[in-house]
Order: C-alpha cells, then structure tokens, then sequence
C-alpha cells in the first residue's frame, strides 16, 4: 500500500501555489511512506560527542520510531547501533546512558561487543551446532558522521556524505557550531537530555523551528515577563540588541535543500552592548567574545544565527545552543528529544546563565515552547477532520519575492532570503519533503529484501 | 492529663496535623487558581527543583537523578522565576494555559520531621489536571520539603520534587507541583 498512487510534489504538496495538503500531517499512509522514504534515508542527530567521552560510554538516541545506542568503543571510535538483538529483537540495552564493552540481550543472552560485533552465543556448539556465523550477524549499525562534535546517522548507504548532504547550508550550520567567540571551540552537553511527548505531527515543529517569525504574536505572554537572563522583559538576550540597531531579519533556505535557517543580519558595524552588566564573569564573557568573533569573522560577525532545522527533524537554537529531534510515533503524537550544550571552557557562571535560561526557555517547562506546543497540537487537530481535510493549508506567504544572493554574496550563492515573515522557508522544507517520498526504495534496497528471503 | 500536652509524641502529631492543614491549605489555593497567594507561601530564598529522571542499570543509581544546579532539570529555579510563570498565566494570553487548567492535588503518605535545620516533610502527590475537553495529564511522585515556621503557619524554602516518569508523557508543565 505504501506508494500507492499517491503524489506529493504537485499532489498533496503544491507550493507553486502556495498549499498544502493537510493529509500530509495526519495521514497513516503518509507516515509509513515518510518512515520508509525519509527517515530511512536521511542523516538524522544522535547526540554530542561531549555525551559519550570516554571509551565505552554509550547513551541511547533515536532515529525515526527506531531505539539506537550511540556509543564510543574501547578505541575511541563513535558508532550507532540499532537497539534491537539480531536475533528475536529485544533491546539490549535500556539504560539512558552508561558505560559497558558489551550488550547483553536479556531474552537468549546473545551479546555484543561496543564494536558490534557478536561475541557470545549460548549453546553455540550444543545448540547451534557450530553452524551460526557470528560474523554475520552483529549489530545492525548505521553510517556515522561527526560535525564539529554533532553527530549524526543515516542508515542508507546511497545518500551522499554528511557534509554534501548539508550542501550550502553548510554556512548557517557551521554559524551555529561556532563558540561565541566566533571559533569552532568546544561545545559540551549538559547532563539530562529532555523527552517528552506532544499529540502532534513532527512536521509542525520542524516547519516552526526551521523560520517562522510570522508566530511571534503567540509569544506575547511569555514578553510579558522576564525571561531573558539580562534580566529585562522580553524573550531573547539579543532582543534589546535588536531593538537598538537596524538589521535585517531573515529567513534563509536554499532550493533543493530543505534545510533551512533564521536570523539576524545588522546593516551597520557596531559596538557590544552590554547585557548582563549584573553579573560582571558572565559580562567580561561575553564582551570578550564578541571582540573575538568579529576579529576572527570580520564582515560576516554580522550574521547573528537564531536557529533552523537540519532536514527533516534536526532543529536547533544557536547561542542557547540547544539541538533535538522531533520524533515520530506516528502521524498524531511526537517524542521530542532535546540537549543543550555550552562551551567547554566558559566560566562556570555564564554556563550557569545559559542552563538555567534554557530549561525555562523551551521544552515543556519553558515558558515559551509551552505556547507553541499548544498551538501544533490544534493545529494537528485541524489536519484530522473529515471536512477540514477537504481544504488545504496557506503557504502562500511572501511568494515570489523571494531574493537570490541578498543581503550579502557572502550568505550564500544560491541563498533565497527574505525579511521578516515569509513561508519560502516552509516550502522548501516541504519540495525537499515530497521529493524524498515521491522517491520509492531504491531497487538495491528491493533485491537486498529478496536476497534475505530466499 | 495535661502532662501529656510536653510530651514529644504530641508535638510531633500537632506538628504533623499542622503540616498536613498547610498542604491542604495550599492545594486549596492551586486549585482554585490563587496563584498569587500561593506564591506568598514560598520563602524569598525557595529552590524549586524537579530532576530529570535516567534508567541505569542496577547499582549506578546515583546518576538515576539529573542535579541541581548543573545539569538539565525540568525545574532549577527560585521565587523570581515561579513569579514570572505566574505572571505570564495572569496576561490570559499563556495559550498554553488559556483556558486555564483545571487542577486537584491530592497529598499523602506524609513524613514530617523537626531538625536544627527546621522541618523536613514528605509525602506523596497525585496532580490530576484537565483542560480543555478531553485533555488529561496525570503527574505522580514524591515531594520533599524544607519549611520553616513563620507567622500563620509555614513558609516553603525549599522543594523537590521527584515525577515518576522517564519520557514525560505530558505536553508541558504549566502547573505548580
């Protein structure tokens, strides 16, 4: 069934014309095609490599609906294993976060090595009769490729690299990867990664998170109050900054890619803006920082990212520095996964500014992702209806006044920018969306099928 | 009889019975959404702190808990930040609270102990919040208090707060635990 005859690019997705189809969001046969097209083919995060220091350190990640371990081996090598045993398929391991050479599965006792490997079969000879070839059957392991200490998994073998996968979006992920001071320095994760469960599709998070400033009106309560560790009213350190300066802010997304991105490009050189004067540690930080990054970063410390979304369900928060993952547990409900990180050698005072902002910020306590939660999960509502899926969705906004190569070359060569609002960021997220499930599993992936059934 | 009345056996009852009004009291006031008196029970120097919670493997529980004040936590904050989450309930724009929730804190298994340090309490929670029509969301665990004595009762100057869930199965936490 999965295929059938649907269409996605000019089918349920029609951006040309600025619609979208609500059955993308609450559709069964949708998502087993998204679990099957997408998320089994894309480069999906894992973790932070800060999560797993040491050899045999392993936490738990997920991809798509599926349990993996993220683990470093006794050799220091990072992998991504499917959590299930190869032989009946029960989870071997079902602690967060540990350190272990070897993966016990609680049914039969197969065990497996932090490389993958089979290593001990019980009853080998009396039962198996020395006929099971352990070398084929280790853990299912996934392609693994580590970005400046992100890492992330595919388990298809015909997408490209990790590195073209992000193509020229690469400019805004390498933004987000930078230290304050403008660097490739150090991040590292906090203790806890925060789960939790939303009844709505994946997909409007990753739209929202990946540049819509059209929902800032949804936000005016938590506005209201002080939020922002300078402790001024508003949400975001940088909202004084912003006020203060003329600046473009954009919405950035490239075509063919459906990565997309969000933030703040200021028209004029300027000075740093003192923003914790409070707190003195964190203040010299800061400015200290600032001075570096533009030193180092010259014209282009004039891009200040917000924060986007790594196709398909990657979002990201820059500065916060906060990275998760939507997951999918069917059409209707998500399992949100989300860690935080500061850099490593900050003092320990603005480490302690940036934690306590960031759980107050996002995720179910924060005070702001509380708001939108609300709002996906009737939006989903809204995809479900008999009636209401008669009618698509708007995407229409600012189409067609997308610019190329603005406000600055150096943003990107194929660069769609706009100011402000626009759903150009949604549309490509949802072309690059529909071209992926238009694609049906590769013909390599189909003879691998029959081969193991014969 | 009246010997009695010094007895340590009756002051912990009494001290027992005092608490146990207190906590009903201040269900009382969530319940009935008087978030701002409910804040007046909160010393100025409270810690409100809800852990994340691991599954580790038998023995190494002492990573089971995240920790305050340097890891993640669902809560890791003081009076200033709880009276923003009230503020931002009362704009009536908190869509995430709009239509506000409807609450019952139920309170049990109560331990109370008087130390140097002031009064140690104890206790089990069961919050059942409704909201909207056919949202449910059911938050149970323990909860370990700190109080100190002060006029009309008690103050809270410290509260942890420990939920028994793993992935936390509820879309946010707007409520007061």
């Amino acid at each position: 069934m999965a295929g059938g005859d649907r269409k996605y690019l000019g089918g349920l997705v029609r951006t040309s014309e600025g619609r979208i189809s609500r059955d993308v969001f609450a559709s069964q046969p949708v998502y087993e095609d998204e679990l099957e097209r997408l998320f089994a083919r894309c480069w999906l995060f894992v973790g932070h490599a800060s999560q797993v220091p040491e050899p045999g350190d392993f936490v738990l990640g997920r991809m798509g609906e599926e349990s993996v371990i993220f683990n470093r081996d006794r050799n220091g090598r990072l992998h991504v294993f499917l959590n299930t045993c190869r032989h009946r398929g029960m989870r071997v391991c079902r602690y967060d976060q540990g350190n272990s050479r070897k993966f016990q599965c609680p049914y039969h006792a197969w065990v497996y090595s932090d490389e993958g490997g089979l290593i001990a079969v019980p009853k080998l000879e009396s039962g198996y009769h020395n006929e099971l070839d352990t070398a084929e059957w280790g853990l299912i392991e996934a392609r693994v490729a580590e970005y400046h200490g992100y890492v992330f998994a595919c388990w298809d073998e015909e997408t490209p690299g990790f590195e073209d996968y992000l193509g020229d979006f690469r400019f805004y992920f390498d933004d987000y990867c930078r230290t304050f001071d403008g660097g490739f320095g150090e991040w590292e994760a906090f203790g806890g990664t925060l789960k939790w469960r939303m009844p709505c599709n994946w997909k409007f998070a990753a739209e929202n998170f990946g540049g819509d400033y059209y929902h800032n009106p949804s936000h005016a309560s938590v506005d209201a109050v002080i939020l922002s560790p300078a402790g001024v009213e508003g949400r975001h350190t940088y909202d004084a900054v912003t006020r203060a300066r003329e600046h473009h802010k954009l919405n950035v997304c490239f075509p063919g890619i459906g990565h997309t991105a969000r933030g703040e490009y200021f028209k004029e050189d300027y000075e740093y803006m003192p923003t914790y004067q409070e707190m003195p540690v964190v203040e010299d930080y800061f400015r200290e920082c600032y001075a570096k990054r533009r030193e180092r970063l010259g014209e282009k410390a004039r891009f200040f990212g917000h924060g986007g979304t790594v196709f398909p369900n990657v979002s990201y928060s820059n500065g916060v520095q906060s990275m998760g993952t939507w997951n999918p547990v069917g059409p209707h409900e998500t399992e949100a996964w989300r860690i935080f990180l500061a850099p490593k050698d900050a003092p320990d005072e603005v480490k302690n500014v940036l934690r306590h902002y960031v759980i107050r910020y996002q995720g179910p306590s924060g005070l702001t992702e509380q708001d939108d939660m609300e709002n996906w999960g009737y939006a989903h509502e809204g995809a479900r209806g008999t009636i209401a899926r008669r009618f698509d969705y708007h995407y229409g906004m600012g189409q067609g006044h997308e610019k190329r190569g603005w406000p600055a070359e150096w943003l990107g060569g194929d660069i769609y920018a706009t100011e402000d609002v626009s759903e150009q960021n949604q549309r490509a997220f949802f072309d690059c969306w529909a071209r992926y499930l238009d694609t049906p599993p590769s013909a390599q992936g189909a003879r691998k099928n029959f081969e193991a059934a014969e | 009889m009246d010997s009695h009345r010094d007895t340590p056996e009756l002051e912990r009852l009494l001290l027992r019975h005092a608490v146990e009004q207190f906590y009903a009291m201040e269900a009382e006031l969530l319940d009935t959404r008087q978030f701002e008196a409910w804040l007046d029970l909160l010393d100025d120097d409270i810690h409100y702190w809800m852990p994340l919670t691991r599954n580790m493997a038998f023995g190494e529980w002492e990573g089971e808990l995240t920790e305050a004040g340097r890891d993640l936590n669902w809560f890791d904050e003081g009076k200033f930040e709880l009276e923003q989450r009230v503020k931002q309930i009362m704009t009536g724009l908190h869509w995430a609270e709009e239509p506000v929730s409807r609450t019952s804190h139920l309170i049990s298994n109560l331990q109370v102990e008087e130390d140097g340090e002031g009064i140690a309490a104890g206790c089990r929670f069961l919050l059942y919040r409704s909201r909207n029509e056919t949202e449910t969301d059911t938050f149970v665990g323990k909860r370990r208090d700190r109080l100190r004595r002060a006029p009309g009762g008690f103050r809270i100057a410290e509260r942890r707060i420990f939920l028994d869930q793993n992935v936390l199965l509820a879309k946010n936490l707007t409520v007061f635990f």
